[in-house]
């Protein structure tokens, strides 16, 4: 076993005695089909939750996305990223000549699955924010890719901003059934529709 | 058979027969439901036989899991308790609204508390381990509360945490601390102790389930638990007696003490449940488990609360029957 395989054993070992992390399939079964995992957004801890949430055999191609300038500044952001997560680094300042969503279309050619939080940032209030349209475009040019619509649920409880130690309280992660974009449904429809199928996963609260 | 020739057994002989017997009836009702289920396929699928085969597994899964709390002895078995007095505690707090400011408090509980009171057990302190919560961390939970500068409930949302360790910490450290109990001529069969409070705990609560429902009588408090009758709780704990004293000899008990403790034991054990029935309701769910999907536990908080509320009445009342110093 490598250095790698021993962290994200014992990253998803510590995420799942601190959140349960809980996975529940209500739309999908968990199969290794390519994939777009979409979900909302509430703390740095959602990837590894969703991560830890998915069985072991779907995790090594299941990729998330990362900032590159914070997550290759220092050996070991960039050894964690990309040796145990397989990350795929997207710039966050835009260049003219690029397109920004080219790393994600390159992993998707290479048949790897994707986690993408489209709301761009974090969400502290209680409904996500609209989401970006990058998921319409991929789902354009992708469209034999299943999208999955997902919601982290209580994670803002186990770690609240501004705090570094985390409490431990259940989580779960709610994946819902695939979308596929419409024929002729343009880019404000489908991110409704997107964003409303991942708010549609949120328990209903006891 | 003559009960008493058992206790002249050797502590390892013992401990052989009681696995035996108790691995022996699990095999025994696990092939006699199997049997059942390959019979009549329509009523294995019903929501009962699916409850029991649930049932079954958790006794399983319990039943293994003290068998190797016992081979690993004291230190493992203050661990693998330690665990789930954290599981417990997890899931408690996360069916209660924390807020923010809760933040400190909850480290504190889980990170701190939580395993300071069993290293105490662990290391047979067992004044401190008396006092350490209901003393010190009464004290010391509020204070780091109140440092957070949050006035919102503040009452309400400290006896929330308070309760929960009182609960699933100091209540559940009680179970390894009966196995380092030492009665006279009685060393190093703590384990027996142990056993035999799950044992009358669970067989207090299952005839309490049975009785309710062949009783039907009216219910004591219809809007905490529709099952609840004074006369099936009695049932329960006079089952439980008569299930302590045919075990007897594994305790260091006489009959009678062993058929008046196992009776007090279960029965506080079984209110305890009803206790915790009501405070589900409190917060909304049926099972602590929610298997609707809002949090994903697998529903230990139900499963150990009886062992929660038995323990400390069984450890201390043992203890001070028989006047024990540590």
């Amino acid at each position: 076993m490598s250095a790698a395989d021993l962290m994200g054993f014992v990253l998803a070992l510590l995420a799942r005695l601190i959140t349960g992390a809980q996975g529940h399939w209500k739309g999908c079964p968990p199969t290794a089909e390519q994939r777009v995992y979409f979900a909302n957004h509430q703390s740095h801890f959602d990837w590894v939750l969703i991560w830890a949430a998915l069985p072991k055999d779907l995790r090594r191609n299941t990729r998330p996305i990362a900032a590159r300038d914070y997550w290759t500044a220092t050996p070991f952001r960039h050894w964690l990223t990309r040796e145990v997560f397989n990350a795929v680094y997207v710039a966050r300042t835009r260049t003219d000549d690029q397109d920004p969503l080219e790393p994600l279309a390159e992993a998707l050619r290479r048949g790897d699955s994707l986690v993408i939080f489209p709301e761009g940032t974090r969400s502290n209030a209680g409904d996500p924010m609209p989401f970006k349209s990058g998921l319409f475009h991929l789902a354009e040019q992708f469209p034999q890719v299943q999208l999955v619509p997902a919601w982290v649920d209580n994670v803002q409880r186990v770690m609240p901003k501004g705090e570094v130690v985390p409490v431990p309280i259940l989580c779960t992660v709610t994946f819902g059934a695939p979308l596929h974009l419409s024929v002729a449904e343009d880019k404000r429809d489908f991110l409704l529709r997107a964003r409303a199928a991942v708010v549609g996963l949120r328990p209903r609260t006891a | 058979m003559n009960l008493g020739r058992l206790r002249a057994l050797g502590v390892e002989q013992q401990v052989a027969l009681l696995f035996l017997i108790l691995f022996g009836l699990l095999v025994f009702v696990s092939v006699a439901a199997l049997l059942h289920a390959l019979r009549d396929d329509a009523a294995a699928n019903g929501g009962i036989a699916r409850r029991f085969r649930r049932d079954l597994r958790a006794v399983w899964v319990g039943s293994v899991l003290f068998w190797a709390a016992w081979i690993s002895g004291p230190v493992g078995a203050t661990l693998f308790f330690g665990l789930f007095s954290f599981l417990a505690l997890r899931e408690f707090i996360t069916l209660q609204h924390t807020r923010r400011s809760d933040h400190r408090s909850l480290i504190l509980a889980f990170f701190f508390v939580l395993p300071v009171q069993y290293v105490i057990v662990a290391t047979r302190h067992f004044d401190l381990f008396t006092v350490f919560i209901p003393v010190y961390v009464f004290f010391a939970i509020p204070v780091v509360s109140a440092m957070a500068g949050d006035p919102h409930r503040f009452l309400e949302r400290n006896a929330k945490i308070q309760w929960g360790i009182v609960v699933c910490v100091y209540g559940l450290s009680h179970a390894p601390a009966l196995l380092l109990l030492d009665f006279k001529d009685y060393e190093g069969r703590g384990a027996f102790l142990l056993f035999f409070l799950v044992v009358v705990a669970a067989v207090a609560q299952l005839v309490q389930e049975l009785a309710s429902r062949w009783l039907r009588r009216r219910p004591v408090a219809r809007q905490i638990s529709r099952s609840f009758s004074w006369r099936a709780w009695l049932m329960g704990a006079l089952a439980a007696g008569a299930v302590g004293l045919l075990l007897y000899w594994i305790t260091p008990f006489k009959a009678s003490q062993a058929l008046v403790i196992a009776i007090v034991a279960a029965g506080c054990g079984t209110l305890g449940e009803f206790v915790m029935k009501a405070l589900k309701r409190d917060a909304g769910v049926h099972h602590w488990g929610n298997r609707s999907g809002v949090t994903g536990a697998v529903g230990l908080l139900d499963r150990v609360a009886p062992l929660c509320f038995a323990a400390p009445v069984f450890f201390h009342s043992v203890r001070w029957y028989f006047k024990l110093s540590p």
